[in-house]
């Protein structure tokens, strides 16, 4: 991997002390080229960015944007058929590109530590973490003893209480969060110039997230290191970051002070994925999100003119043919746009309103679940005692982190598990085979499921054309011209085409099959769809349009919706009522709004101040400590208790499990304190920014 | 309105293995276009080539061997007895004069027989069980994969001489135990794939559509192990090779005098110690090409299912 001729400038011969006016990093320019079946295609093209000391940028892009090979460029970790075919790098004055082998190996050694998105896949399991850690340090020449406590040291200071214990483990017997922070002790180990954070909460639940994100801030702090954060998430960015730049199909579109940008875009680009994210006070029957039309182009696309152009609202001529440079639109904010004058009033791509169709409104109960328990083999409670309801032509939205039981909950209402003895679960009042096997196939036809993975979900040898018809053949009767009927109505309201039917799942893109299988678990006409993060696995803008087909369906076809969901933005925006569930048990219901405003339960209140959000400066976060306990042996008492930053010093919270008591219409908590009680010191706390909620 | 343009988003995957035009070829003509894009590939292996050759090779000469053959490879001549190669006889005689090339050409077609039809019935018998193990699981699974361990740990050689002598050894017999003693084996490794299978939600969905399990099994579940059994098939038919000769070698193949590598061998290599090599070495080097030609067509199709 030859650097081009040009800056073969010989490097400052090992610069021990990097100038401190001068930025930790310099991209100008780069191009990066991946040679695919003989063929050079460029991934990313004239990317110009600096960071400066002490710093925090964020590389905000969807998927295929290029974000990740942009940041292995920056210390040659490119595949082998990946090279920077142009422009420069300067990390702390010196270039990557025409470093020799030890200078490489001391660039990535001392100056820049990367942490991915898998803590599990950065640590070695074969080796105790407390080893592994200390390893960094005797590279340095510490004795095995002073590496040893260098390493306790550390851990120390990414705030693990207990960092002899920790060292003595191996990593699969670390929670995410905790090794997670273990890589982040090792990236900072030897205080880096540049630290490179590529995704690396995204694997995290909400609260863990939070955590690891305000530990990152401290330390940034700390260490004075210059950070380069990539994420999908433009919350966490705006959370996160100083300055921001949107990666779009290879090619840096707007950048600038991260609050700025986000509150003021200036590039359509940007703009459009804004208006794809649900925001507070945005609703499924008033307000439909705004989508991106179109596809992201080809990779080593040749185009001429303007990368965004085939799929922007405002693109002239000009932008077809001549490719604009970066404009300054604001105080050090750059957008690469002609017309970044007219980006705020981008005209959507999707009607604002909902369709005036007459809703029937929210009926009667459907589906009831009562006492609801469920113990799988090794005594993991994954449920215990959920009593629920959901309404004829409403959306329940199912919230929690990872081992609340929102999953199984969904199957066991399937049939696909079977809850303990003494749990009733009823359709229209009839108890349910807890067997799906031997349910009659007019139930089967009336429960259906929006899984999270289409590629899991629909059969891979199938076609699109059978995985919509079987379950109307099978559970609606539907044959000849009344299923050829349906099927047509079907792929015109998910919007598919004629020319999809004949193809395979792995012929579509992510957001293509998810429409197929959402067509597909209409089709028999279900009572109530549950849908398991169903856009999970997708990018913003295509999450946005299978939002709005949902909302819109829901309309149609008078179904319930069971929403499951880690995302609270979603689940806000789509829910008429939310059930907050934590290790198995119902913590909250309550109208979506109710729940969202407060006074809620003290875990809600820490969930809902967990997640970063785009809108207005959060309240004061309610902090967590600690870890989500072992469904396999919950605390005593309230299960909440080991977390819970307003537990009683009575003692109360650790004897006695709290009754979910109605507290307002339709509002119920469980938890020993009194909701007028919760109502005062939830206001105290966050009563500034409370009245920006609609 | 909105995303969908309609080619399948090439951004999912950014290093594209599908080029923009396979995609476009994919959308026009998806069923007849995508499957030979994978034989084409295979044809553009050398091993798979070289394999190939040679197999055409064994079977050009199990059909049409008697006609080709420079003698008849039945027709004994006393006197021109463990004769060593020479022009008259490329690969020279065996102890009853009969001429070792051709006794190698036209002995091809027991084992050419006999091993495919073999390993197509252990194939589809095993994927039976193997299904049915790995989609029913429970009692089942653990009854039927005990007894398949059991008779996996008897070297296999035993279990077919059993048989044998309590049947008899003619093609059919051969075929048929051979056959079995590979069901096992096959179930094994079908079940280990439908396993793999079952923990995606398509299974679960095809449960929440009241499908028979029957259904499940082999209209969702078998199509995606296909691969995986067609890779089974061709390894277990190198080893069938094996067995087939090993049995004859055994005195439980064809009986004499038909051609037979395996029970030439058997006959002749006592002959080793007089110094008549070329009565066990012909033979043997065929069994061996064969297994090797078979073994690498069935490397390469592994390796392009696998690409």
């Amino acid at each position: 991997m030859s650097s081009p001729e040009g800056y073969g400038a010989p490097a400052p011969a090992s610069a021990a002390v990097p100038d401190p006016a001068e930025p930790t990093l310099i991209v100008s320019n780069m191009d990066i080229t991946y040679k695919v079946r003989g063929q050079d295609r460029l991934a990313l093209r004239d990317v110009s960015f600096t960071i400066g000391r002490g710093e925090s940028y964020g590389l905000v892009g969807e998927s295929g944007s290029g974000k990740s090979t942009a940041a292995l460029a920056l210390v040659r970790y490119l595949p082998r058929n990946g090279r920077v075919s142009g422009g420069t790098i300067r990390i702390n004055g010196r270039d990557p590109l025409a470093m020799g082998k030890a200078a490489l190996r001391d660039l990535r050694s001392h100056t820049v530590s990367m942490v991915y998105q898998e803590p599990g896949r950065a640590l070695n399991p074969s080796i105790r973490v407390g080893r592994q850690i200390a390893e960094v340090f005797e590279i340095d020449g510490e004795s095995s003893d002073a590496a040893t406590k260098s390493a306790e040291e550390m851990l120390r200071k990414v705030q693990i209480s207990d960092p002899a214990r920790v060292m003595g483990r191996y990593p699969h017997e670390l929670s995410g969060g905790m090794a997670q922070r273990a890589v982040i002790a090792m990236a900072l180990a030897k205080s880096p110039s540049l630290l490179i954070l590529d995704e690396p909460t995204t694997a995290l639940d909400a609260t863990v997230e939070a955590e690891v994100l305000d530990l990152v801030a401290a330390l940034r702090q700390e260490f004075r290191t210059s950070i380069l954060f990539i994420s999908h998430n433009l919350a966490v960015i705006a959370k996160m970051c100083d300055r921001v730049g949107v990666l779009y199909a290879g090619e840096l579109l707007e950048q600038g002070p991260a609050r700025q940008v986000f509150d003021d875009p200036r590039h359509p680009y940007t703009v459009g994925l804004l208006r794809c994210i649900p925001r507070r006070g945005q609703r499924k029957d008033r307000d439909r999100l705004d989508t991106i039309p179109g596809f992201l182009p080809a990779p080593g696309h040749a185009m001429t003119g303007c990368i965004f152009a085939p799929r922007c609202g405002l693109a002239q001529d000009r932008c077809r043919t001549e490719s604009p440079p970066f404009f300054d639109v604001a105080d050090l904010q750059a957008a690469r746009c002609f017309y970044h004058d007219q980006a705020p009033e981008l005209p959507r791509a999707t009607p604002s309103s909902a369709p005036a169709l007459a809703t029937d409104g929210i009926g009667g109960p459907i589906v009831a679940v009562e006492k609801l328990a469920k113990t799988f083999p090794g005594g993991v409670q994954a449920l215990a005692g959920v009593d629920l309801t959901v309404h004829r032509g409403e959306t329940l939205g199912l919230v929690g982190e990872s081992g609340s039981g929102k999953t199984t909950l969904a199957r066991v209402l399937l049939g696909l598990t079977a809850p303990d003895q003494g749990s009733v679960v009823t359709l229209e009042d009839k108890p349910l085979n807890p067997d799906a096997r031997r349910r009659p196939l007019e139930i089967l036809r009336a429960l259906q499921i929006v899984f999270q993975n289409p590629d899991s979900a629909l059969n891979r040898r199938h076609s699109v054309r059978s995985l919509i018809s079987r379950p109307m053949t099978r559970l609606a009767g539907l044959s000849g011209t009344a299923l050829r009927d349906r099927l047509e109505e079907l792929i015109t309201s998910v919007r598919l085409e004629d020319r999809h039917l004949a193809l395979r799942p792995y012929q579509l893109s992510g957001g293509l099959k998810q429409r197929v299988a959402i067509a597909r678990a209409f089709g028999p006409r279900p009572d109530v769809v549950v849908c398991d993060e169903p856009t999970s696995a997708l990018d913003v803008s295509v999450q946005a349009a299978i939002l709005n087909l949902l909302a819109d369906l829901q309309q149609q076809e008078h179904a319930s919706y069971l929403f499951i969901s880690h995302d609270l933005g979603l689940v806000r925006y789509l829910s008429d009522r939310i059930v907050v569930l934590y290790l198995g048990r119902v913590m909250e219901v309550g109208p979506a709004e109710t729940v969202f405003i407060g006074p809620h339960h003290p875990y809600t209140e820490a969930l809902f101040s967990a997640v970063p959000s785009l809108d207005l400066e959060h309240p004061e976060r309610i902090k967590l400590t600690g870890e989500i306990p072992s469904a396999a042996d919950p605390p005593t008492g309230c299960v909440f208790h080991t977390r819970c930053p307003r537990r009683l010093s009575t003692g109360i919270c650790e004897s006695t499990e709290p009754p979910l008591l109605e507290e307002e219409q339709g509002h119920l908590i469980r938890c020993h304190i009194p909701i007028t009680e919760l109502r005062i010191l939830q206001r105290k706390e966050s009563a500034p920014s409370q009245g920006g909620s609609a | 309105m909105s995303d969908l343009g309609g080619l399948p988003s090439p951004s999912a995957d950014p290093l594209g293995s599908l080029g923009t035009q396979t995609v476009a070829i994919a959308v026009e003509a998806p069923t007849q276009r995508v499957a030979p894009a994978r034989w084409r590939l295979l044809l553009r292996r050398p091993t798979f080539w070289a394999g190939a050759v040679i197999l055409v090779f064994w079977i050009v000469c199990a059909v049409f061997g008697r006609s080709f053959a420079p003698y008849n490879p039945l027709a004994q001549q006393l006197l021109a007895a463990n004769q060593a190669p020479s022009g008259a006889h490329w690969f020279g005689t065996d102890p009853l004069g009969r001429d070792v090339l051709s006794r190698v050409i036209t002995g091809a077609r027991t084992i050419l027989i006999i091993t495919p039809l073999a390993t197509i019935l252990g194939t589809i018998l095993g994927t039976a069980l193997g299904l049915a193990m790995g989609y029913l699981g429970g009692w089942f699974d653990t009854v039927a994969s005990r007894i398949v361990e059991a008779i996996l740990a008897l070297p296999f050689v035993i279990i077919a001489f059993l048989f044998v002598v309590a049947l008899g050894n003619s093609v059919p017999t051969i075929t048929v135990i051979i056959g079995l003693v590979f069901t096992p084996l096959i179930a094994r490794t079908v079940r280990a794939a439908v396993l793999a299978e079952r923990s995606l939600d398509y299974v679960p969905a095809a449960r929440l559509l009241g499908e028979r399990p029957a259904r499940v099994m082999f209209a969702e579940i078998l199509p995606n192990v296909m691969p995986a059994i067609l890779v089974e098939f061709t390894v277990r038919l190198a080893y069938a090779v094996f067995a087939v000769a090993t049995l004859s070698f055994l005195g439980f193949g064809v009986p004499p005098p038909t051609p037979d590598w395996g029970a030439d061998i058997s006959a002749n290599y006592t002959g080793l110690l007089a110094g008549y090599w070329w009565q066990v070495l012909f033979p043997a080097l065929a069994i061996a090409s064969l297994v090797v030609a078979i073994t690498l067509i069935a490397d390469s199709i592994e390796q392009v299912l696998a690409s």
